[in-house]
């Protein structure tokens, strides 16, 4: 059981907005008393997500909020864009798979960096991406 | 337009980035240096990134390609002061900087360099003197 | 509870603190070694004085009513204290039970020719009684998870020291199963402190560490590979033959890492690559 304590909503369509996003990304984890290695690991992977989402949609929303499972607090952040969408999820999910000219780390590593990482996409739509990085864990 | 300044000191380029990269920050930089070395025909470049909290895989692949092109101008790159949390991060991510060289500090990164290019000179004063018996 | 019965417990106080306290003293599993009598005479009367001013209440058996709070929290207090002076579950749950039998001993001699009513206040009694043991068993079972829980902080603290065996040397022996949660503090601990101490090399000793499968061996190669992007080498020591044997049957691949059977070996290899030499001096010679 998952309960949201705060929310922010915050648009991300200029890179000026993608370094007004890393610092709202840090003081929330920073509120929750995170550690500096997890701090580092959701920093750079909401980093990932977000370069993700101004190179292939042109940008979009990231949602932080700060959630409880009772013992723990984390932070959780959902990435929701009206891009091209993802045609093969599971390829985009394999290391080394990339369309744009990347390492193909982004996703597959991204995913390594944070607790709990899901992924909705439809072609044509959009794509949401929602990660979660407990303060312990 | 921001930029990085890059020093020049003796046959070594120091650069010593101070605040977190943003894409075309550090594009810029991967721009510049290798012009640099190609211009002060530098021996080796020495990135200093122990004031740099996050490195992702867009600026581990900026590093990646400044020691790549620098190689092929013939200097050798050292990347010193990495945090404890960005090296944590950088292998997990999956991005292990396979020929980029690391030390500690300035002055151990100094000291390899150093190290370095009296190895590849010695050589080359090696294969003088061979070249001297042979005549 | 009726006011006649309130009353007269009231008036008895003294006597049922005097039961209470035979009682508590007769039990074999006393704990004079953990508690003075006299500080276990204070706790008694406290509880008492709390407990009977609030017989009178209408919310009699409801504990979770507000009038209950004093009690509810001096008996958590106790049971707290005792969960974390190492008191056992029996001897924290006598000190309750062995005042219901002094409240019922009381009502039994001043009730002595009232059946009836000696049975309904009885069964009140014991009812209250029987919810304020659970409440001091909850709490004393919270109060050992406290324990446990500093417990475990505890041992992850000490089970990963690192050691400066020499200048620009540190070493770093794991003890106990490598997983994924200890790998990160020992990682988390070793990276700081080379950092702290500008040290070159680090040796992770994994002599104490019992089996390595392919999970743990992923642990130690991420941990070198963090070590190396720093700026600094890491060995590995301690390596026993069967580990030796598990990891090639396993089928992982270790020829990235400097791998050494000793710390001793590790050490030296560590003198070689920062030009150090370790020699017996001539016992002869003269400074």
């Amino acid at each position: 059981m998952i309960l949201s304590l705060s929310k922010d909503t915050i648009q991300v369509l200029k890179e000026q907005d993608v370094v007004f996003l890393k610092n709202r990304v840090k003081e929330t984890a920073v509120k929750i008393k995170m550690g500096l290695v997890n701090q580092t690991r959701l920093l750079t992977a909401a980093s990932e997500l977000v370069r993700n989402m101004m190179r292939y949609a042109n940008g979009g929303v990231c949602l932080i909020e700060v959630v409880s499972s009772g013992r723990n607090n984390g932070v959780r952040l959902t990435f929701s864009d009206r891009g091209p969408g993802i045609p093969d999820i599971a390829a985009a999910m394999r290391d080394g798979f990339s369309t744009g000219k990347s390492l193909g780390l982004g996703l597959p590593g991204t995913k390594r960096l944070v607790n709990e990482f899901d992924i909705k996409s439809k072609v044509g739509e959009g794509t949401v991406i929602t990660i979660i990085k407990w303060a312990n864990g | 337009m921001d930029k990085i300044p890059i020093l020049r000191m003796g046959a070594f380029l120091l650069v010593t980035i101070q605040v977190d990269l943003y894409d075309r920050l550090a594009l810029n930089l991967e721009a510049d240096l290798v012009q640099m070395v190609n211009n002060t025909n530098a021996k080796g470049v020495l990135i200093d990134i122990s004031a740099v909290s996050i490195v992702d895989s867009f600026m581990g692949r900026i590093i990646g390609n400044i020691a790549s092109m620098s190689k092929i101008l013939d200097a050798e790159t050292v990347v010193v002061g990495m945090q404890p949390a960005v090296a944590i991060t950088l292998i997990e991510l999956g991005l292990p900087l396979k020929g980029v060289h690391t030390a500690l500090d300035m002055e151990k990164g100094m000291n390899l360099l150093k190290s370095m290019i009296e190895v590849t000179e010695e050589d080359e004063d090696q294969e003088q003197d061979d070249d001297l018996i042979a005549e | 509870m009726s006011l006649k019965t309130h009353q007269l417990l009231q008036k008895k106080k003294k006597i049922i603190l005097e039961l209470w306290m035979k009682n508590q003293l007769a039990d074999e599993g006393l704990r004079e070694d953990l508690i003075s009598n006299e500080e276990l005479r204070m706790q008694s009367e406290e509880l008492i004085d709390a407990l009977i001013g609030n017989l009178s209440g209408a919310n009699f058996t409801n504990l979770d009513s507000e009038e209950w709070n004093p009690v509810i929290e001096i008996l958590g207090g106790i049971a707290i204290t005792r969960a974390r002076q190492g008191f056992s579950p029996r001897e924290t749950g006598n000190f309750v039970f062995s005042l219901k039998e002094a409240i019922l001993e009381v009502l039994q001699g001043e009730i002595p020719n009232d059946a009836k009513a000696l049975y309904a206040e009885s069964t009140k009694i014991n009812r209250l009684m029987d919810n304020l043991s659970v409440v001091t068993f909850e709490t004393f079972i919270k109060g050992r998870e406290e324990v446990i829980l500093r417990q475990t902080d505890e041992i992850t603290e000490i089970s990963t020291p690192v050691i400066r065996v020499w200048d620009g040397i540190l070493a770093l022996p794991i003890i106990g199963t490598l997983d994924s949660a200890r790998t990160q503090i020992v990682m988390e601990n070793l990276l700081q402190e080379i950092v702290e101490t500008g040290s070159s090399i680090a040796i992770l000793d994994i002599s104490g560490v019992p089996a390595v499968d392919s999970l743990v061996a992923q642990h130690l190669i991420k941990t070198v590979s963090a070590t190396r992007l720093m700026g600094a080498e890491c060995i590995i020591s301690g390596i026993r033959p069967e580990i030796a044997q598990t990891v090639v049957h396993l089928g992982i691949d270790l020829s990235n890492i400097i791998t050494k059977a000793t710390l001793a070996s590790a050490l030296a290899y560590s003198f070689r690559a920062m030009r150090l030499e370790v020699r017996k001096i001539n016992s002869l010679q003269k400074n």
